[in-house]
């Protein structure tokens, strides 16, 4: 099947969902849904051995929106996440070893760039991210005001509660990036983020390995893409642990610092136009 | 200033010549790469000339204001040694780099393969 076959079958696949989510009873406003509906969009689901969680993750994503479809990026688990996805109706590609989250969510946002997909939102695969709460990442990109958009824990009412070290490093970082990127930027590390086609082009060209959302942030604005951030409420995890609570040490401070700098000087590749 | 004692300019020159004895075998059997063996064979060779010729590192010493010239072949190996890790660094970086675009690449055609197998029998 051709591309352009394929982009005009799942536009009318794309008016069939406009159609239905007209009747079902639309949570925001109708002018944004159907806006949102006649875009492609996926979720891209990072995993590492999830098995417990994967599939409720899943099935929240399609409960949110039917239309969105999943890829699970199963990290080298050492469990059933993969067949649990499979089995679930998400897309799976597996590493063959672990590549850490930066190489994940490429790998994923390389999937939505060779499938044709205008929009991709990462939701980690232990639960903490709300699927509802996906529409309102969707909101600024549809209006055209973002291309990089992050749910932030500590915007608006929403409370996030962190152990005190790990308050002041992402203030830290916060504020750092905020002076570099010339906006003020409140979550640096949350997964929880929408891009558009611009947005996937650009990070699965090149995407930041070692600390991947906060160098994110500055890759977007040396490329000139607009970031905006929109409050959230994380949920307390169900299963697994923080990847953060070790990384949050002294030492990770100090070498994300490092890397913010050297990825403000760093050559950076053009990702490729669209033909 | 003193001179370099004779024994230290024997010793260094024959563990210079084994060094390079050493490069030259490994490239000949085809285990050490041209391109990486290029900053082993100019360490040897530096270290050799230095070594060597005593009256170059009695020169090189006195201008560097070292007191003690066979301290002089050995920061000037020293020196080499860093940039040779240095290299080596930038290669491993390299090698992890396409490392992570092999593994993707094969993840997405893997997952490709697999969809496609899926797919096939429930078109029929």
């Amino acid at each position: 099947m051709s591309a352009q076959m394929r982009l005009e079958a799942s536009e009318t696949v794309s008016t069939l969902r406009t159609m239905q989510s007209g009747q079902i009873a639309a949570p925001r406003s109708h002018e944004v849904d159907s806006r949102v509906a006649a875009l492609r969009r996926i979720a891209v689901v990072p995993a590492l051995n999830e098995e417990d969680s994967i599939a409720g993750v899943i099935a929240e994503i399609r409960a949110a929106d039917p239309g969105f479809e999943v890829i699970v990026v199963d990290d080298g688990s050492k469990d059933r996440t993969a067949q649990v996805a499979a089995a679930a109706g998400a897309h799976v590609v597996r590493h063959p070893y672990n590549l850490g989250i930066g190489g994940a969510v490429q790998t994923g946002l390389q999937y939505a760039r060779d499938h044709g997909f205008d929009i991709a939102v990462q939701v980690d695969g232990d639960a903490q991210h709300d699927p509802a709460e996906i529409e309102l990442l969707l909101e600024p990109i549809v209006e055209g005001r973002a291309d990089l958009v992050v749910g932030s824990r500590f915007l608006g009412e929403h409370k996030y509660h962190a152990p005190f070290a790990r308050l002041v490093g992402i203030k830290l970082f916060a504020a750092l990036v905020s002076l570099i990127v010339r906006q003020k930027v409140t979550d640096t590390t949350s997964g929880f983020r929408a891009v558009n086609r611009r947005g996937i082009l650009l990070f699965a060209a090149d995407y930041p390995h070692d600390y991947p959302e906060v160098e994110a942030n500055v890759l977007v604005f040396k490329h000139r893409l607009r970031l905006t951030e929109v409050p959230v409420c994380m949920r307390s995890r169900t299963t697994g642990a923080s990847s953060i609570t070790f990384r949050m040490s002294a030492y990770y401070m100090i070498k994300v610092t490092l890397a913010l700098f050297v990825g403000l000087f760093r050559r950076s590749p053009t990702p490729l136009e669209e033909k | 200033m003193t001179p370099t004692p004779i024994r230290v300019s024997i010793a260094a020159s024959i563990a210079a010549i084994l060094l390079l004895f050493v490069i030259f075998e490994l490239i000949r059997s085809r285990r050490l790469q041209e391109r990486y063996a290029l900053l082993w064979l100019l360490t040897g060779i530096v270290t050799l000339v230095l070594a060597a010729w005593r009256g170059a590192l009695g020169k090189l010493s006195e201008t560097l204001g070292v007191s003690y010239p066979p301290s002089m072949l050995f920061l000037a190996t020293g020196f080499f040694v860093l940039v040779l890790l240095l290299h080596y660094s930038t290669v491993i970086s390299r090698l992890s780099d396409q490392n992570r675009i092999l593994a993707q690449r094969l993840a997405l055609l893997e997952g490709r393969i697999r969809e496609e197998g899926a797919s096939t029998p429930a078109e029929e």
